[in-house]
């Protein structure tokens, strides 16, 4: 809906109306049930884990300088990489865009006044940060040491530490993790604005409800786990127990089935991100429309059926691994089928490198050398030499930071505006992006290299002949966190600083952009009726006129 | 049926962020029966197991199936079933203008609730004092003893040849009671939730403001579901060693 | 500072890894460079304000998608096909293999030669000669992973897991527990040496070494009471034990199982898991009298015991001059 008053408004409307922020108690952020609140709170949320599992991975970075184990004790080093694991996963990257920017966004996207469930997102925001102080208290009271992934039997026979601590901290945030996706499938069934059909929806939409059916799918299996974890640790029955006729190898079936699946729920919200930020700075619609929204879907679906990819050498049969690393050649398809898309979206276009877009184009880059570095680990001979070492975790790392992070990145600083009514610098925006990008490259690039020299996961020390590519990785990893740093600094100046916006600085179509920056509590004065498509930019009539929009005014920091 | 006559419950106005009535309606049916689909997963993954547990060692599940008392189980489902006709009574009475007659319905279905799981609990006992609690404490002599068999339905079973104790699996046998009290357990945790619902529903539906028509429906969605899931567990746990 | 980027490549199973590695490199390579050089150049050329001709036809192209979608599944079918060749014939050792046993525990290897030689951490291994591992774990998963092999498997508590290798090129080369095992996982490291065949065999006979575990085997079939019972008696009906390992038991209440590694070691410690059809469940579980070691060296006097039934080759324990004889038939 991108009707032709907003791009003829000259100024910027004045902050002087009542918008969401408008009230400054404690009780009304706390008890609220906004979802715009909910998304804010959320935001400082993730902030505060990450900033605790950066730590964690900037220790255990410098620890890897040198080849022997100097700076850390074994003990503090393995639970430093099982803090980052589990902060990162669970606390960080799974509720980041779909808990951040899908609660603040989505139901404005479609036209509503707010999600299906309001009083169930605080619920979902209350057990989440639950869930959190319990891993926190886990990490202060003793640590863990086991991985992120808990392997049996180290977890139940041999580890000490606050193990169940941490599981029933990973088991309640699971389930805010189902309500937020329970709420989110309910909001686009039922509350969509008149004309909104789905074919209307932007991606970003198709992608949250791709992340929100395996959430509420998934979730479950996570939680039965853990509750069996525990079980064995206490009551010893003998599930994950070899020496009692149990299996150690059950755990890893019931983990992966969870956490494959889990990682598209990492991931799915960012391709989200990046449709949506690639049609607005290439003013124009989005190549393969069909083809991009049924990607979600088919990812989520298939993304069931992988999970023995990570269990190769793990003694399941021969017959079974071949059948898992065929069907993730399968699932790899999609995944590429978007970023072709993505790609023919721009050709032809008219592109802006802004902010956003450096971050989108940066996901666009580095996704795909994740991806395809996953099709090196599904293939079952070079699995066997690669998996369990450094070039598993350089690869998901490609995937997570290069492609999640990158996303995220990119959606704040093209939704901030909306949310703040306030602009960022540009030219810091475009530094820290170009900052971040070589930082993130000169981190995990060496590691895969590190990997199929033989350098196993999750070893304090290493052997001599390493420890170049470990410096270059620490090097980059200092990098990496001044890309990171800068966006703190510069949007907490933007709040009292920057320049207010209009309600569409970008002149970018979806319905979000036709409220107010920020909007008002109720999000619309009217609901909107939707006529068009999505990403319904105008088509260029032989060479375009000079763009003299207000495009320039409102950009500019 | 009487005309529905609309009570004070179905005139409460709707949440701002909704359009109509209606649509609320819609929205909290449909995210209820999104929960219910989480909820089956939970258990699935149960039902998966017992169902490995059953093909993999019939015989060690259907012995472990014999030493639960068949008579209780029998009482404790007629007492859920008849305990959703009541529930479904009230729900009608309250959609049709009389909510006192509910909450008292509703009352009742609670109770009920709580009669299972003091049902549930003498079996738990039982079991337990029979020395057949998973853990270190773990009874096998008990599993396969033939005196600890229950008479009753058994009857010409116990001559089949393949019944006989050395064909119990003693780490299988601790398995099956282990997924005994992990399921009924879960099962009668939720039966507890249902139960303070409907308590919870029941005084709200006396108060004046009354209550919403939603929360009426979907706790009886929850309650059917509680049901539901014992209907599954019952024959797959209790008939498996008396058919 | 050494700046190696490939390991060394010291089995004969090493060369097929590698070639598929450059082959998914070279697709990588290609794909990354065509998709960064299309948004680099597409991001200059369509810069807002670059008047260039921007009319174009529809946002959608069926013969685009059908092309894009089926070109990467037929790409990653090839790989596949082609790793998985490979992946099979990894797991599925040649029948005249010397076997060497791998016990794995928190945090140490131990090694045992099948003429009784045992090492911990280190692993000495003649060129050329296919060598099967069977492999268990005391306590904890571990993963025994040899990078110069391209080689890895974990290596499990109460389970035997396999691994085969052709050492082709004299040196020494890290070995690695790849599997995080607990406080000093990144120490749970070793050393593989390959040397020449008459080196090795100088090697054998010096220093102090054991009985070999064959020989070991026997004396515990006797000193755990097993011959008592399995080799012929009036009182109890057990049975017979020649040449069982390889063949097809027929079990009580219908259906066979293969008398693999893992069988022999269950019915030490799980008797009545499964009958033997036409037997009594009497035989008493050895579980905590019999440490993983011995357990080992009993079922590699099984092994010894006469060839299968089924036609296949029993896997004999040869000793090393024996084997040296037969040579090897193994394609790597």
């Amino acid at each position: 809906m991108n009707t032709p008053e907003i791009q003829a408004h000259p100024a910027p409307e004045p902050v002087a109306e009542k918008s969401y922020l408008s009230e400054h108690t404690l009780r009304s952020w706390l008890l609220t049930t906004d979802h715009k609140r909910i998304g804010i709170l959320y935001l400082l949320s993730i902030l505060l884990f990450f900033a605790i599992a950066a730590t964690a991975a900037a220790l255990i970075r410098l620890e890897l300088i040198t080849p022997k184990g100097d700076l850390l004790s074994a003990e503090m080093y393995n639970r430093m990489f099982t803090l980052h694991g589990v902060l990162m996963v669970w606390f960080f990257l799974i509720p980041s865009i779909p808990s951040v920017l899908g609660n603040f966004i989505l139901p404005i996207m479609l036209g509503a006044r707010d999600l299906a469930f309001p009083r169930l997102n605080l619920l979902s925001w209350y057990l989440f940060m639950t869930g959190g102080c319990l891993a926190l208290w886990a990490i202060l009271w003793g640590g863990v040491d086991t991985g992120w992934t808990f392997y049996t039997p180290y977890s139940t026979l041999y580890a000490n530490g606050q193990v169940i601590t941490m599981a029933t901290g990973i088991f309640i945030a699971g389930f805010s993790s189902i309500l937020t996706g329970l709420n989110f499938i309910a909001t686009t069934h039922k509350l969509r604005a008149p004309g909104l059909t789905w074919f209307r929806l932007p991606i970003f939409v198709w992608s949250l409800y791709a992340t929100s059916v395996i959430l509420v799918l998934a979730t479950p299996v996570l939680a039965i786990l853990l509750t069996l974890l525990a079980v064995e640790r206490i009551w010893g029955v003998g599930i994950f127990d070899a020496t009692r006729g149990g299996d150690p190898v059950l755990f890893q079936h019931l983990f992966w089935f969870y956490s494959h699946p889990a990682v598209y729920i990492m991931i799915l919200p960012g391709m989200g991100v990046v449709t949506e930020l690639v049609t607005c700075y290439s003013r124009k619609r989005l190549f393969g429309y069909n083809f991009v929204a049924g990607a979600s879907i088919a990812i989520a679906v298939f993304g069931f059926l992988v999970w023995g990819h990570h269990m190769f050498v793990s003694s399941q049969s021969p017959y079974a691994g071949m059948i898992f690393s065929l069907l993730s050649y399968i699932v790899a398809v999609p995944s590429a089928v978007k970023v072709f898309n993505w790609t023919a979206t721009l050709y032809k276009g008219s592109i802006a490198l802004d902010t956003p877009m450096l971050y989108a184009l940066g996901f666009i880059g580095l996704f795909t050398v994740g991806g395809i570095t996953g099709l090196f680990l599904a293939a079952l001979a070079v699995d066997v030499h690669l998996t369990h070492t450094y070039f598993v975790v350089a690869h998901f790392h490609y995937i997570m930071v290069g492609g999640m992070v990158l996303a995220f990145m990119g959606g704040l600083h093209y939704w901030w505006p909306k949310i703040t009514g306030r602009m960022y610098p540009e030219q810091l925006g475009r530094l820290a992006a170009i900052v971040t990008f070589i930082g993130f490259n000169l981190t995990f690039f060496p590691q895969f290299i590190l990997g199929y020299l033989g350098m196993p996961r999750r070893y304090h020390s290493y052997p001599a002949e390493f420890q170049f590519y470990n410096v270059l990785s620490t090097a980059g990893s200092s990098i990496l966190g001044v890309g990171y740093a800068m966006p703190v600094f510069y949007f907490i100046w933007s709040l009292k600083r920057g320049t207010r916006t209009g309600a569409n600085p970008w002149h970018a179509t979806g319905l979000e952009w036709t409220t107010a920056s920020p909007p008002p509590t109720y999000n619309f004065a009217v609901i909107p009726v939707v006529t068009e498509e999505a990403y319904c930019y105008p088509e260029p009539a032989g060479p375009p006129p000079k763009d003299t929009s207000g495009a320039e005014e409102d950009r500019h920091a | 049926m009487l005309k529905p006559k609309y009570s004070r419950a179905m005139h409460s106005p709707y949440e701002k962020h909704f359009e109509s009535a209606e649509q609320q309606r819609d929205t909290a049916v449909f995210g209820m029966w999104i929960f219910l689909g989480t909820e089956v997963l939970f258990f699935g993954g149960l039902f998966m197991a017992y169902t490995f547990l059953r093909w993999a060692s019939p015989v060690t599940v259907e012995v472990g199936s014999r030493h639960l008392e068949l008579p209780l189980g029998c009482i404790n489902t007629a007492i859920l079933l008849t305990s959703s006709f009541i529930l479904t009574m009230g729900i009608q009475f309250s959609e049709n203008g009389r909510p006192r007659l509910a909450a008292s319905l509703l009352a009742v279905t609670a109770v009920m609730g709580i009669a299972f799981l003091c049902i549930k609990g003498t079996e738990y006992l039982h079991v337990i004092h029979e020395g057949l609690l998973p853990g270190p404490a773990f009874r096998i002599d008990r599993v396969m003893s033939p005196d600890s068999l229950r008479a009753g339905m058994i009857g010409a079973l116990g001559q089949k040849a393949n019944l006989e104790p050395q064909n119990v699996v003693p780490t299988v046998a601790e398995l099956f009671f282990w997924l005994y009290f992990v399921m009924t357990g879960l099962h009668a945790l939720h039966l507890l939730i249902g139960i303070v619902l409907c308590l919870v529903i029941a005084v709200l539906l006396r108060r004046p403001g009354g209550v919403s028509r939603n929360a009426v429906h979907n706790t009886g969605l929850y309650w059917h579901f509680v049901d539901l899931v014992w209907i599954f567990l019952f024959p797959l746990l209790y008939l498996a060693g008396h058919w | 500072m050494t700046f190696p980027v490939l390991p060394e490549e010291g089995s004969l199973g090493a060369r097929e890894v590698d070639n598929i590695l450059v082959a998914l490199v070279a697709m990588a390579f290609f794909f990354s460079t065509v998709i960064a050089g299309a948004i680099v150049w597409f991001s200059f050329k369509y810069r807002r304000n670059n008047p260039v001709n921007r009319v174009r036809s529809d946002a959608h192209s069926l013969k685009l998608e059908i092309a894009w979608t089926v070109l990467p599944l037929l790409i990653g079918i090839g790989f596949f096909t082609v790793a998985a060749a490979t992946y099979f014939r990894e797991r599925h050792p040649p029948a005249a293999a010397m076997e060497i046993h791998v016990i794995g525990k928190r945090w140490m290897w131990k090694i045992q030669h099948p003429q009784g030689k045992r090492e911990i951490n280190e692993v000495h291994l003649p060129i050329g000669v296919p060598v099967r591992l069977l492999m268990t774990s005391q306590d904890v998963i571990h993963s025994f992973y040899i990078p110069a092999f391209r080689i890895k498997q974990d290596v499990l508590p109460g389970r035997y897991t396999t691994l085969w290798m052709v050492p082709s090129k004299i040196g020494s080369y890290h070995l690695f527990c790849s599997q995080y095992c607990g406080t000093d996982h990144a120490r749970m490291i070793g050393q593989v040496t390959v040397m020449s065949r008459p080196d090795y065999q100088t090697w054998l006979t010096t220093g102090e070494h054991a009985e070999s575990p064959v020989v070991r085997g026997a004396q515990l079939f006797r000193q755990f009471g097993c011959s008592g019972c399995h080799a012929g008696s009036e009182v109890i009906r057990a049975p017979s034990l020649v040449g069982v390992y390889g063949s097809t038991v027929p079990l009580d209440g219908g259906g066979t199982v293969l008398a693999d590694e893992q069988y022999l070691r269950d019915s030490i410690l799980l008797p009545n898991a499964q009958i033997v059809a036409g037997y009594a469940p009497v035989m008493p579980s050895f579980a905590g009298h019999i440490s993983e070691d011995d357990l080992m060296a009993l079922i590699a006097y099984l092994k010894s015991i006469g060839a299968g039934q089924n036609g296949e080759s029993g896997r004999q324990s040869l000793t090393y001059p024996e084997r040296a004889a037969n040579p090897a038939k193994a394609s790597p």
